[in-house]
This record gives C-alpha cells, sequence and structure tokens, in this order.
C-alpha cells in the first residue's frame, strides 16, 4: 500500500514530523515501511557512518532549479520536424526551452496561447532522471546544442521527476500552480510504501493510516467533509436492489450521478494516483480509484443508461445472486469465465453484470467514446481489441453512471479472485475484509469527486439494502487481565485512554472495564478471543518497546530431553569422525531420477509441483545421496557421503509414514594425494564395512553380523551384504550395481561406488551394550598365525572358532593378510591373524604356545584348516 | 726427550687444527695417543730413563697427555657442531609446500547451525520436539487459527499433497513445525487433564512453501520454533527471553526492536528486527540500507491455538517464536544465495 504524504496530510495534521519519524511510528506499530520513496520532497543526508533507518529511493527536487513555469507560444523547431521550442515563462523571464514532448506537438505553430500552459520547468544543473533511458538513472541537466539549437533547461515529464517509472510526455500542470513557485513546494511529496498484514486490512487506505499515526501521535484525525449537492429525480424511485444472501451479500449501496462529462482528472488527482501505484484513466474511474484510495471502500461505476435500455420499460432491478455452476460472464478484461455456484454475481433481469467484488463485467462498463473502453479497477482495453463488437457500437460516452458500494464476504471474495486469477486493487480489498459501514461514505466520496471533475448532478438519495448489519464486538477487561497478558500494570482509565484514540468506545464499570469496538473494526472479535484482540491494541499503544523485559517466573517443566533426536546427533558426529560429509537434500523429486536405483509402484504425490522434477516424495534416501554423489563427482578425488532424513511411503488418502533413514555414498582414492604421496588405491567395499563397524561399535551395539545379501536390487549382487543386529536386519552395503552405475553420471567407470542403506528406528531400537574390558596391568603377548582353508570357508567362522577356543585370554584377533597362491594351491586361501593373549599374569612363550596349539587343532578339525609353515 | 715432547705436542696440535671430520678426528688419536703414537712410545721406554729424568719427563709426558687429550675433546666437540650445523642446513625444508591432507567428515551447515540453536535453547530450558513433516490442513492451519480460506493463508503458499477428496482437511506439507505445538500441548495434557503441565520446547525442522527457487526463496526450510506454556507467562516475558537469546546468538551488544505484527496464530504478534551486524546500522546491502535485519516472528500463543492444544487460555498463557536457521547462516555468513543449502556443492559444504 502506497500512501503519498501530500494526501495523509488531508487527514492529519504532520507539521513536526519527519518522513522518517512518520515511517518509524507506523512501522513500530504493525504497519511496516518497507520502502520511503521521495517524489520531489528533500530526503534525509546521511553522513558517512551514520545510521540509516529505512530503505529509502527518488529524488528531492532543486528548489533553486526547478519551478513552476507556463508555456506561451508552441513553435517549431528550424531544423526538427519532431522537435517544439516553447515560448516559456519562469516567472522571472523569457526561456526558449527545446522538447520533444507528444502531448503539445499538437499546439506547434498555432500562434500565442489563449491560455498558457503550466509545466514542470528544470534549470541546468538540476538532478534528474533520464527520461531517455529505461528504468531510472540520474543525470544533471547540462548545457547542449541539439540540432542548432542551444538548450540549457528543460520541461519535465513525470519520469524525469520520478514520479511514475515511465511517461509519454510533459507534466501539464493544473491552473492554479503559480508560476515562479518551486515545484517542490508546489507538488513535493513523499510515498510510504506499507506492508498490511491481513488482521490490519482496515488500514489499507489512507484515512486508515492516518488514524492509526492519529493515535500514536496523540493528534487529531480530521474526518473527511462528504457534501453532495443534489438535484433531479431520487434514485430511490428508479433503482431497485434485491440481496438474496445476505452472509455473501451484507450490504449494497448505489447513488447515482447525471451528466458527466467524460474527461482527464486533475493532474494533482492524477499524480496522487500514480504515487499511490494506480493508474490514471479518467475522471470518473479516478474518482472511483481515489475514493477507494481514501476510504477503503472500492467502488464499481454502471453506464446508468446500458442498465435502463436492459430494464426496458421496467424499473431497474439489481439483484446479488450466486451464480449457477457453468454459467459464464464476460469480464472486462475480455475473458469469457465459466463460473461455479461460489461465485456471487451482480445482476439485473437480463443477467449478469459483474463479478461481486472481483470485475465488472464488459457489457456495461463505464464507456469513454474518445478513447478505450475501461474499466473501474483500471484495466483498459483499446477500442479496436474490444471482444464485443457492442460496446464500442455504443459510439456514445458514458454520461449517466449509477455508481456501486457494497460489502461482500471476504472469504468468498478471496476464493473467487483465486480461483479466476483476478487480483485487482478491489479483490485485494474485499477479500482481507472491508466493513460494511464504509460502504455508504465510500459511494458518497465517489459521487462528491466525480461532481467536482466530471461536472453533473448528484441525483438525491442512496438506495441501501443492508440486510446484515455488523454487531460492535463488545470486550470486557481488567487490570489484571493486562498485567497477566502483557506484563505491564494499567489503570482502567490509562487503559481506555489507549483504546479510545483508536476509536474504541469504553465505559469503566468497578473493576471492569466494558470496550466497545468501533465499527469500522471486523478484527475484534468478543470472549477470551476478543480479549486478545483487544490487548493487542492496548500494547501497540502503549508501545512494543516500552513494555519491561522480565525473565520468566513460571514453573520449569521437568527436563527430559529428547533422546530421539540427540541418538541421532550423536549418530551424525561418528559419521563425520569417520571422513564421511553430511548433506541435506529436497524432499522433493521425481519418479525418474528415484527409478534410476530404486522402483517403487506407489508415491507421495505433490499436487501442485513447482516443476516436474519436484512432483513427489522421496522414498529412497539411497536416491537422494546418488544425486548429490553424481553432481560432486568431478569435484575430488574422493566423495564420501551421508544424508539422515525421512522418506515417505504413502497410505491411500491418508498421512503416509515417514521412517528416519541414513544413506551412505562413496567412491574415489582411499587416501588424499598429496604432492609426494601418490597412493591410488580406490575406496571399495571394506573400507565402507570399515566405517560401518565403526559406526555400530560408536553405538555401542555388539552383537553384529554381516551377510552375503542378493536381495537388494540396485547392489552388486556379490558384494552386498545385510547388517544383523541382535540377529535383525537394519540395513544393507555394498557395491553399486553395475547397471545402476551406468545410469549415473560417475566418471571413472573403475572407481567402485559404494552405498549403504540404514533404518534408523530399528538401529536406535537395538540395544547398546556399555562397560569396558578392563586393561590389564601386565603385558599381553602378540602373535601371528597364518592358515590355509578351503576358499568356501568364511573369515567370520574362523574369527568365531578362535575366539570361541582361546576363551578369555584371546582379548584380539585381527585379520591382517588374505593371500592365495599356486603353492597354496587352487580354491585354498591363507587367512593371517594377529591374536593378542591377555592373562592376569605375566605370560610366557609356554603359555601362549598351549593356547595356540589348541585353537589350530580346533581349526583343524572343524574347517579343516592347516597352519602354514 | 723434553724438546721431543714438545715437538710431538706442537705438531700434534697443529695436524688437529686441520681437522674437520670424525674419520680424521679417529685417525689423529691412533696417532696420536694411541698404543703406537710417539707420546706413547715415550711412556712405553719410562723405564730406561735415568732416575734424575724420571720425574721431569714423566710429569712433562703426562702433561702433554692432558693437553693433546683436551684439545682432542673441544676439537671433537667442534666437529660435532660443525656437522650437526651442516646437517641442520641441509634438513632444511620449503615450509611452503602443502600439507598432506585427509578426506574429512563435517556436518552440513544447517545442522551446525540448528545444533547451535538447539544449545542455547535447550539452556533456557526449551527442549527439543520434532514432529511430522506431511500434514493435515487441520494440524497445520485449522488448529493453529487460519480458517479455511482465510487471507491469512496467502502468508503461507502451500505444497498439497494428492489423497483423495479429504473435504476440508486435504494433506500438506507443513509450512511451518507450529502444527507441532499442537501436537505437544495434546501429549502434555494428556500426562494430567486436570492440571496440564508447563511446556517449553523447541521444535525444530524442515518446512515447506509454494515459492519458485530464487536465490531470494525456496521450497524448503529448516525453522526452529520455541514455545513456553505456563499460568504466569506474559509479553514481557516473552521480550525476556527474546533477549536472551538474541544476545547468545548474536553477541552481547546485538540492540533489537520488536515491531507490532500479525501471525494468526499469536496475538499480540512482534516481529523482531537486530541491528545489523554487517554494517552496525550504517546500512548495507544485506539490511538493504535499513540498519535493521528481521530474524524471527513472535507473540503470545493465540487464545484458540492454547484451547486447541487442551490449555484454557483463562488460566494458561504463553509465547511462541519461530525463525530460520539457514537465514540466519545467510546474514553471518553473507550468503548471497540460499540455493546453496541444498545444492549440496561439496566446495560450500566445505567451507563450513
Amino acid at each position: 500500500m502506497k500512501i503519498p504524504l501530500s494526501w495523509l496530510k488531508d487527514f492529519i495534521d504532520i507539521d513536526g514530523l519527519s518522513v522518517e519519524d512518520i515511517a518509524r511510528k507506523l512501522t513500530l506499530a504493525g504497519m511496516e515501511v518497507d520502502e520511503i520513496l521521495y517524489a520531489g520532497l528533500e530526503m534525509p543526508t546521511y553522513k558517512e557512518g551514520e545510521k540509516h533507518e529505512f530503505k529509502t529511493n527518488g529524488i528531492a527536487w532543486d528548489k533553486e532549479k526547478i519551478f513552476v513555469a507556463e508555456i506561451r507560444e508552441v513553435k517549431a523547431h528550424p531544423n526538427a520536424d519532431k522537435l517544439t521550442l516553447l515560448d516559456l515563462f519562469d516567472g522571472q523571464q523569457g526561456q526558449i526551452v527545446l522538447t520533444g514532448a507528444p502531448n503539445i506537438f499538437h499546439l506547434k505553430g498555432t500562434g500565442k496561447l489563449e491560455k498558457p500552459i503550466k509545466v514542470a520547468y528544470a534549470k541546468e544543473g538540476s538532478i534528474l532522471y533520464d527520461g531517455h533511458v529505461e528504468g531510472q538513472q540520474l543525470m544533471t541537466l547540462k548545457r547542449a546544442k541539439i540540432r542548432g539549437v542551444d538548450s540549457y533547461s528543460m520541461v519535465c515529464s513525470e519520469k524525469e521527476l520520478g514520479i511514475t517509472d515511465e511517461s509519454d510526455g510533459i507534466i501539464i500542470l493544473d491552473d492554479d500552480a503559480l508560476v515562479g513557485m518551486p515545484l517542490a513546494d508546489y507538488i513535493g511529496d513523499a510515498v510510504l510504501d506499507i506492508s498490511i498484514v491481513p488482521n490490519m486490512a482496515r488500514n489499507a487506505n489512507v484515512i486508515g493510516i492516518a488514524r492509526e499515526l492519529a493515535a500514536l501521535t496523540g493528534r487529531e484525525l480530521k474526518q473527511p467533509k462528504i457534501e453532495l449537492k443534489t438535484s433531479g429525480d431520487s434514485v430511490e424511485g428508479l433503482v431497485e436492489i434485491e440481496i438474496t444472501n445476505s452472509e455473501l451479500n451484507p450490504r449494497f449501496v448505489a447513488g447515482l450521478i447525471r451528466n458527466v462529462e467524460i474527461k482527464p482528472s486533475p493532474y494533482q488527482i492524477q499524480r496522487r494516483l500514480k504515487l499511490a501505484g494506480i493508474r490514471a484513466i479518467n475522471n470518473i474511474v479516478d474518482a472511483s480509484n481515489y475514493a477507494m484510495i481514501e476510504l477503503g471502500q472500492p467502488l464499481h461505476a454502471f453506464d446508468y443508461d446500458v442498465l435502463k435500455e436492459r430494464a426496458g420499460k421496467n424499473k431497474i432491478k439489481i439483484t446479488t445472486r450466486t451464480a449457477k455452476d457453468g454459467e459464464t460472464l464476460t469480464t472486462l478484461d475480455g475473458v469469457k469465465r465459466k463460473l461455479t455456484s461460489m461465485n456471487v454475481l451482480v445482476c439485473d433481469e437480463k443477467g449478469s453484470l459483474s463479478l461481486a467484488g472481483v470485475m465488472g463485467g464488459s457489457e456495461s462498463e463505464v464507456y469513454d467514446a474518445s478513447k478505450e473502453v475501461l474499466d473501474a479497477k483500471g484495466i483498459e482495453t483499446k477500442a479496436d481489441e474490444t471482444p464485443q463488437g457492442k460496446i464500442t457500437s455504443r459510439g456514445k460516452s458514458t454520461v449517466n453512471i449509477l455508481l456501486e458500494g457494497a460489502a461482500w464476504n471476504f472469504i468468498n471474495i478471496r476464493r473467487t479472485a483465486k480461483q479466476h486469477n483476478l487480483p485487482s486493487e478491489a479483490s485485494f480489498r474485499f477479500s482481507r475484509g472491508v466493513h460494511p459501514a464504509v460502504a455508504e461514505q465510500g459511494v458518497k466520496r465517489g459521487l462528491q469527486y466525480m461532481a467536482a471533475w466530471a461536472g453533473g448532478a448528484v441525483a438525491p438519495g442512496l438506495v441501501d439494502v443492508y440486510p446484515l448489519k455488523p454487531k460492535d464486538s463488545i470486550v470486557e477487561l481488567t487490570s489484571h487481565d493486562v498485567k497477566k497478558l502483557l506484563g505491564i500494570d494499567l489503570t482502567l482509565k490509562e487503559i481506555a485512554a489507549l483504546l479510545e484514540r483508536l476509536e474504541f468506545k469504553c465505559e469503566v464499570k468497578d473493576t471492569k472495564l466494558i470496550v466497545t469496538a468501533p465499527s469500522h473494526r471486523m478484527d475484534i472479535d468478543e470472549g477470551v478471543v476478543g480479549l486478545a484482540d483487544v490487548l493487542e491494541e492496548v500494547a501497540r499503544g502503549y508501545g512494543y518497546d516500552n513494555i519491561p523485559v522480565t525473565t520468566m517466573a513460571d514453573a520449569l517443566p521437568p527436563q527430559v530431553g529428547n533422546p530421539v533426536h540427540e541418538w541421532e546427533e550423536h549418530l551424525r558426529d561418528l559419521l563425520i569422525a569417520f571422513g564421511l560429509q553430511e548433506v541435506a537434500t529436497y524432499r522433493m523429486t521425481s519418479v525418474e531420477k528415484e527409478s534410476r536405483v530404486a522402483k517403487y509402484d506407489e508415491y507421495v504425490r505433490i499436487a501442485n509441483p513447482i516443476a516436474p522434477e519436484k512432483s513427489v516424495l522421496r522414498r529412497s534416501l539411497v536416491a537422494s545421496v546418488l544425486d548429490v554423489l553424481e553432481k560432486n563427482i568431478r569435484l575430488g578425488e574422493s566423495i564420501s557421503l551421508f544424508e539422515i532424513g525421512s522418506i515417505f511411503e504413502p497410505v491411500k488418502n491418508d498421512l503416509p509414514n515417514e521412517p528416519r533413514k541414513l544413506a551412505i555414498a562413496m567412491t574415489g582414492l582411499r587416501e588424499a594425494t598429496a604432492w609426494d604421496v601418490k597412493d591410488s588405491s580406490k575406496l571399495d567395499f571394506y573400507d565402507l564395512k570399515g566405517r560401518i563397524e565403526l559406526t555400530l561399535s560408536g553405538l555401542r551395539l555388539t552383537d553384529v553380523s554381516y551377510t552375503a545379501s542378493e536381495s537388494t536390487p540396485y547392489l552388486h549382487p556379490g558384494k552386498a551384504a545385510e547388517v544383523k543386529v541382535n540377529g535383525q536386519v537394519m540395513g544393507v552395503f555394498g557395491e553399486l550395481h553395475p547397471l545402476v552405475k551406468e545410469k549415473y553420471e560417475l566418471g571413472d567407470a573403475s572407481r567402485p561406488v559404494l552405498v549403504a542403506e540404514f533404518d534408523l528406528e530399528l538401529l536406535r531400537k537395538a540395544t547398546p551394550t556399555y562397560g569396558i574390558v578392563p586393561v590389564s596391568e601386565f603385558p599381553p603377548v602378540y602373535e601371528d598365525i597364518a592358515i590355509i582353508v578351503d576358499e568356501s570357508v568364511l573369515a567370520e567362522e574362523i574369527e568365531a572358532l578362535i575366539k570361541q577356543t582361546g576363551g578369555k585370554i584371546v582379548t584380539n584377533v585381527r585379520l591382517f593378510d588374505v593371500y592365495r597362491d599356486e603353492k597354496i594351491g587352487a580354491g585354498k586361501k591363507s587367512l593371517a591373524y594377529s591374536l593378542t593373549y591377555q592373562a592376569e599374569k605375566t605370560m610366557t612363550d609356554a603359555d601362549a604356545a598351549a593356547i595356540r596349539n589348541k585353537i589350530v587343532k580346533r581349526l583343524e578339525k572343524e574347517v579343516g584348516a592347516k597352519l602354514r609353515g | 726427550m723434553l724438546d721431543k715432547l714438545n715437538d710431538i705436542e706442537k705438531s700434534a696440535l697443529e695436524s688437529l687444527d686441520a681437522i674437520t671430520d670424525q674419520a680424521a678426528l679417529d685417525a689423529w688419536r691412533i696417532s696420536t695417543l694411541g698404543r703406537s703414537s710417539p707420546l706413547m712410545s715415550v711412556f712405553a721406554e719410562f723405564g730406561k730413563l735415568s732416575k734424575e729424568e724420571k720425574p721431569v719427563i714423566g710429569v712433562a709426558a703426562n702433561r702433554v697427555k692432558v693437553a693433546l687429550e683436551a684439545a682432542l675433546a673441544e676439537r671433537a666437540q667442534a666437529v660435532k657442531n660443525a656437522a650437526l650445523a651442516k646437517s641442520l642446513e641441509e634438513e632444511k625444508l620449503d615450509v611452503t609446500l602443502p600439507g598432506r591432507t585427509k578426506h574429512i567428515g563435517r556436518l552440513h551447515p544447517s545442522t551446525q547451525q540448528l545444533r547451535r540453536v538447539l544449545a542455547i535453547l535447550a539452556e533456557m530450558g526449551f527442549q527439543v520436539y520434532t514432529s511430522r513433516e506431511v500434514e493435515t490442513d487441520e494440524m497445520n492451519f485449522q488448529m493453529l487459527n487460519f480458517p479455511l480460506h482465510h487471507p491469512a493463508r496467502d502468508m503461507q503458499d502451500t505444497f498439497f499433497v494428492e489423497a483423495g477428496d479429504r473435504g476440508d482437511n486435504p494433506i500438506l506439507m507443513r509450512t511451518h513445525t507450529s502444527p507441532g505445538q499442537i501436537r505437544a500441548m495434546r501429549e502434555a495434557v494428556a500426562t494430567n487433564p486436570q492440571n496440564p503441565p508447563p511446556i517449553r520446547i523447541a521444535l525444530p525442522g524442515m518446512c515447506f512453501r509454494y515459492e519458485q527457487i530464487t536465490a531470494r526463496s525456496e521450497i524448503q526450510f529448516n525453522q526452529v520454533e520455541g514455545l513456553a506454556v505456563g499460568k504466569n507467562i506474559t509479553f514481557a516475558d516473552l521480550k525476556g527471553t527474546i533477549a536472551d537469546f538474541v544476545r547468545r546468538m548474536f553477541g552481547e551488544g546485538a540492540r533489537l526492536r520488536f515491531r507490532a505484527s500479525y501471525f494468526p496464530f499469536t496475538e499480540p504478534s512482534a516481529e523482531v528486527d537486530v541491528e545489523c551486524f554487517v554494517c552496525g546500522g550504517k546500512g548495507c546491502q544485506v539490511c538493504k540500507n535499513s540498519g535493521w535485519l528481521e530474524i524471527l516472528g513472535c507473540g503470545m500463543v493465540h487464545p484458540v491455538v492454547l484451547q486447541n492444544g487442551g490449555y484454557d487460555p483463562k488460566i494458561y498463557s504463553g509465547f511462541a517464536w519461530g525463525m530460520g536457521p539457514e537465514r540466519q547462516l545467510m546474514l553471518r555468513n553473507k550468503i548471497n544465495d540460499i540455493r546453496y543449502f541444498w545444492g549440496n556443492d561439496v566446495r560450500f559444504l566445505e567451507q563450513f
């Protein structure tokens, strides 16, 4: 919402407040000023290192260089057809000024003007925006020779003065402009760009902001003066209104003005509208927009004669009703819209006229024969592009106008505007709530401006149907309520003073304050919610900054921690300690992307995806980490990644399951290379297995076993294992299947890609074993043995036999070599173990030999092992 | 004889002076002090000397031996020092050559920031509470005082999930962690329905908004909310708690301000700005020349939300606040593109 300061001043005296003071007060009270745009007024200057407060844009108009001047004659340029020379008076002397402005070109060579044209005149050295380049670029006006004529000053356009982003022609000021007056003093302005939060829709207008500012500064709000001179027959006898659903349309007000002349609005009005972000169209459209920006009531202007013609001999009857499913209406943007029973229509006896609160229909719109078919909301269509030949064939400009100011259900308007994708200034306001009380004031204001700017006579009376008058909310509160929620001590009188500034009515009854909300507020409820609503107003009025800062006195709840969360964090710590980089990826992916590694029939699908590659929720965390691996494959000699997060398993018509998973992906070199380290061995199955072993041991899981597994389709069937803890499968890992690997761009094909996937809930629930093995004071004895066994014998079996046979004395069994050659024989392998013997005494070689012999004998017997010589 | 001894000493010392390495030193020792050296032969022939000569020569020969041994020791030390100096000189490294590195793992920057935030909150008594990422409309919106079709929903553009026609309760991607507020309150009420216990929790987790992915906006982001519910909790307490948190998070001197704002699930609501720590409030690109950085939204828990959680708003009150770890990191580390977070380029991740 853009509010020009000059407009705000119509309703509140801001003397002594700087633009920044005003912006600060509004910002702290919940109307955040996003930007201050200067269009003429002096801008604050910041010294080096001084604090800024607001994002600031625009330019100040130099009072010594930019003035009001008048053009007395438009002469031809001797050397250029498209340029003219203006005979101009700047208040002190005559000037010849060169211009190419198209909007005075028609006056070229017409001699001395009967009525001089008032313009904005800038002298050499003025700082302006360059009117000849795209966007806003500052320039300093310099002396130049253009086609043989000296040029040292110029007549300005709105773009050059920073009023609009683009313009086609010079500004033609109103007649009241005093020649020689600094332009900044005449129309210098600043615009506050304010974010309006949903519960402050009441302030999406000038008077709303003025009211808040008045409350914040303790100044008086100057209520708008609405006075209508009326003549002719009363509108009440001419138009009848029927509301069929008062919930959807609580109020409908209509007024009539006759014999208007459609032409441009006064420049001051156009300028304010443009600064507020609204296009100036003509005096009728501008009047309804101006009244809307000022008071917040969107208005809709109908061509009264079109309605009359449609009614024939009957009285005009306007009905508001919901559309029939499949009913259509051509809105004035030329789109034939298919409606649903949720949409509300404004109709006459012949059919629909407009989509209530959102957009008018094309047929009954105000028509300016001299220009274009126009919409009350500022959307225009060139006459020759009008979809309905009927309108342009009307031929005659609108002269009589029926002005609608209605109240609509905000939820319904919001849905309709969304359904038809029709955001507009009107639907913005209606979809956030416009109080029905404002409708009457709005229509009167609109008629007042039409009469002022377009001539014409306002018909007496208004047709006002108001079937659902909202009740002003009443809330009771006490000083204790204020203390309990806000933590401040205020008397009822002090509370009342804060609220009354915002037009709440307050009455003290014993220890209670009975508060009645003003009739422009729709955001104040009753009961406990109403209490919170009112307390918020008390807090805003008191000032958030003035509320003290305290430490919670309330009891601290029992501290129970979050073991699940803490366990996951511990797991992360373990994984990074083993050299794995954590990644975090999108939950949304595509079936195609995932199907490279895993195929699922069912997915949780996004109903409104932003892109096809983000259309389902991931089911495979392995797919996520492989995507990241692929992305980074050329960025390092070794990439080892993990992610911890949810996957999503669909449940028909219900919330999906969101199991937590761990996925790991690794590929590349085992060791980091350096200028003198050239080892290029590649990470393989056992590197991943080692990290898994370390991780599980870090989680204090001891009963862990690994079984070859061919059941995971994306893993190499000969290089994959299931991990069991306490006999239960927790996850799988191994080398990526060659066919899966082919589907990824993973660089050097000779490098194995290792992946692992674990279910975190299972892993977390596996029982950990705590406690330590005591460290003996006696020295251990180390001994290596190598045995030869058949290929089919698993390392796991041998280790288990050694441990079983050695008992407590053998405290560590470490396989340090696996060897095969001809001497050993085909189908055989040699396994070399380093054993650690530890007893609670100093062991002799004989002690060790005795155990070793026992172990060797057992191995010979059980797995046919032979001690290698 | 004495002359001979003097000659021995003189020539031995002279040759010792020229020695610079250990081998020559060993040779010198053998030739000068060895068994068959001229000096030793003097001792060997001692018995042949006359009674008068014996004491004189004996003293002189001993003096020469001691002198030469001392000279040897001194020379040996010098030779050792020289050799050490030489080898130290020869072993000199190019210290500017790069060190040998390791492939190491790091936590994702979001995890790191979440940990910072949660660690501070834990010390303040706010314990982690997590809940699901896919939610019902009821939990994500309706229970939090966003009625159906209410304009407040425009503040949170939503991803919906296909789940058949569920009427007014579609399934969606949670837009904030706040559904956890309702879940946590209800769980607490279940423990003691007559007198529900106070609550102090931190709610971290991934949230989703329907946005185009640009440098400034993302479809997913982490959020951490704090929630306190009890019988004596005020807006002043909210201010105190936020002030404590901000001081811990952004430093002792961080100035902050509370601005009135609107969130459907809190009332009164506020946004908190911290003085821009990049420029110190002087105005810069990061704070868009405003001198302030918006860092969190907060407010007193709305009575409807308390009610939906099972807490009677006439007895209980509470406050909640929400903030974004990625945004905090972006501000602190001057990250100008939010897409880095889920882009997972190792060149980004390695910098944390």
